[in-house]
């Protein structure tokens, strides 16, 4: 990692909540939208896809950081993408075995964590920098911000286009579910949603400091 | 004026480029292969148990489900490759071994996707008596309708697919009619708003009906005696 000097890297932990809110990969980042947008139609889809794409960033990420001094810079996508490639496969036969009707629900999109730039940034901006401990602790914070945004898309989708979370329903048969939020504008309807939640909150936090100071 | 050459140490010599690629190319084939190797049989025994959970769903009763494939020359157990022109089908069982249906997959365009589903075909009456979907990715609210409209599962409680005499055709192909309009045993009744999904599924029994039934019916007494 480069620092300015007369800095201190941060610590682990700091890393970890870092890519788990701070820098949330789908809120903050705004990374990995074909997932976000195409497989958050229910909760357990959306923390499925989330945990597969944490497991193949922190295995990625900690092998790419083994390998960093041995992978010459001129080939180092090409070696990245091959290792991604290779968790991916791991993760796709790994669904297999866990549940087929998850892996008929998740689809092509196991496939594609392979193209996810999240992925790649990572292993590009810190697994190629850093030892292989602070490097899993980086992506395995990157990654559950990521299932954490994936769930807070699907489980609201699910909720409002379905009356229902992780398949059980909450509002009753007499609820009419709003299709339109299983359908993809529902996926920018709440993402957009949360945005603005986020937007709020930030400017109200803004605004109480900006207050505070003045009356100090 | 020329640009400065990079100086040797600048340069990654060739070897190192190989040599890295080598290594990674190594390590990840290891991991994949032993990814493979691991999940085989448990991803085997997971199909087997989701092909089972499916005939089981369209032929109530049925304990066991064997794997055969009809061909012109009679029917035989499915193996690892599929003989030329041969149709694959489930003949499912109860505990005393008696033979309680048969169950076949039928596939089409849809709207988004192939539509996959599994009907069961009673063999005595020449019906088809049961439909249940393997795969779909259809609109959800529209045409994932076919899971679960009640009018369009009636369809196929004795959905009409009698071979003519020689037993070489069936002698109706089934069709999808408008909501509404079915008049005959044969004829599937669309979902309204759902025309494409409702068609998908017709035209996947009908081409596999084609197929399946004229070699299947004339054979079909070597199944009931469970060999």
């Amino acid at each position: 990692m480069n620092l300015l000097p007369g800095t201190n890297p941060p610590s682990n932990w700091a890393e970890f909540l870092e890519g788990l809110w701070q820098r949330n990969p789908v809120f903050v980042m705004v990374l990995g939208m074909c997932p976000t947008m195409a497989i958050t139609t229910s909760a357990i889809n959306a923390i499925s896809m989330g945990l597969a794409t944490t497991f193949v960033l922190a295995a990625s990420c900690w092998m790419i950081s083994l390998l960093r001094h041995v992978i010459p810079k001129e080939v180092r996508i090409a070696t990245y993408i091959v290792i991604i490639a290779t968790f991916v496969t791991v993760v796709d036969y790994g669904i297999q075995v866990i549940s087929l009707s998850l892996y008929e629900a998740l689809g092509a999109y196991i496939k594609l964590i392979v193209a996810n730039c999240l992925v790649l940034g990572r292993a590009e901006a810190h697994a190629a920098r850093n030892p292989p401990f602070a490097s899993v602790v980086n992506a395995t914070g990157m990654g559950l911000g990521f299932t954490l945004g994936l769930f807070m898309i699907g489980g609201v989708r699910e909720l409002i286009g379905m009356g229902s979370l992780f398949g059980i329903s909450l509002f009753g048969p007499h609820y009419q579910p709003w299709v339109v939020m299983i359908l993809p504008p529902g996926g920018f309807f709440v993402m957009g949603l949360w945005l603005m939640v986020f937007a709020l909150v930030r400017a109200r936090r803004d605004h109480g400091l900006a207050a505070q100071t003045q009356g100090a | 004026m020329s640009e400065a050459a990079p100086s040797a140490a600048e340069t990654t010599p060739s070897g190192a480029m190989i040599r890295a690629l080598g290594i990674a190319a190594t390590i990840c084939g290891l991991i994949i292969v032993s990814a493979y190797e691991g999940s085989l049989d448990a991803v085997a025994r997971n199909k087997k148990i989701a092909t089972e959970r499916a005939v089981f769903s369209v032929i109530p009763g049925a304990t066991s489900v064997r794997e055969f494939v009809a061909t012109s020359a009679g029917i035989v157990p499915a193996g690892p490759t599929l003989p030329e022109g041969g149709v694959k089908f489930f003949g499912a069982y109860d505990r005393a071994g008696t033979l309680k249906g048969i169950a076949a997959e039928a596939v089409a365009k849809g709207y988004a996707d192939e539509v996959r589903v599994l009907y069961a075909y009673d063999p005595e009456k020449q019906v088809i008596i049961g439909l249940g979907v393997v795969s779909l990715h259809e609109t959800p609210g529209i045409g994932d309708k076919v899971r679960t409209d009640r009018d369009f599962l009636k369809n196929f409680v004795a959905l009409d697919a009698h071979l003519t005499a020689d037993m070489k055709a069936v002698a109706n192909a089934i069709k999808v009619v408008k909501h509404g309009t079915k008049q005959h045993g044969w004829e599937i009744d669309a979902i309204s708003g759902s025309t494409v999904t409702s068609k998908a599924v017709g035209k996947g029994i009908r081409d596999s009906t084609a197929a399946l039934l004229p070699k299947l019916l004339p054979f079909v007494g070597k199944l009931k005696e469970g060999k």
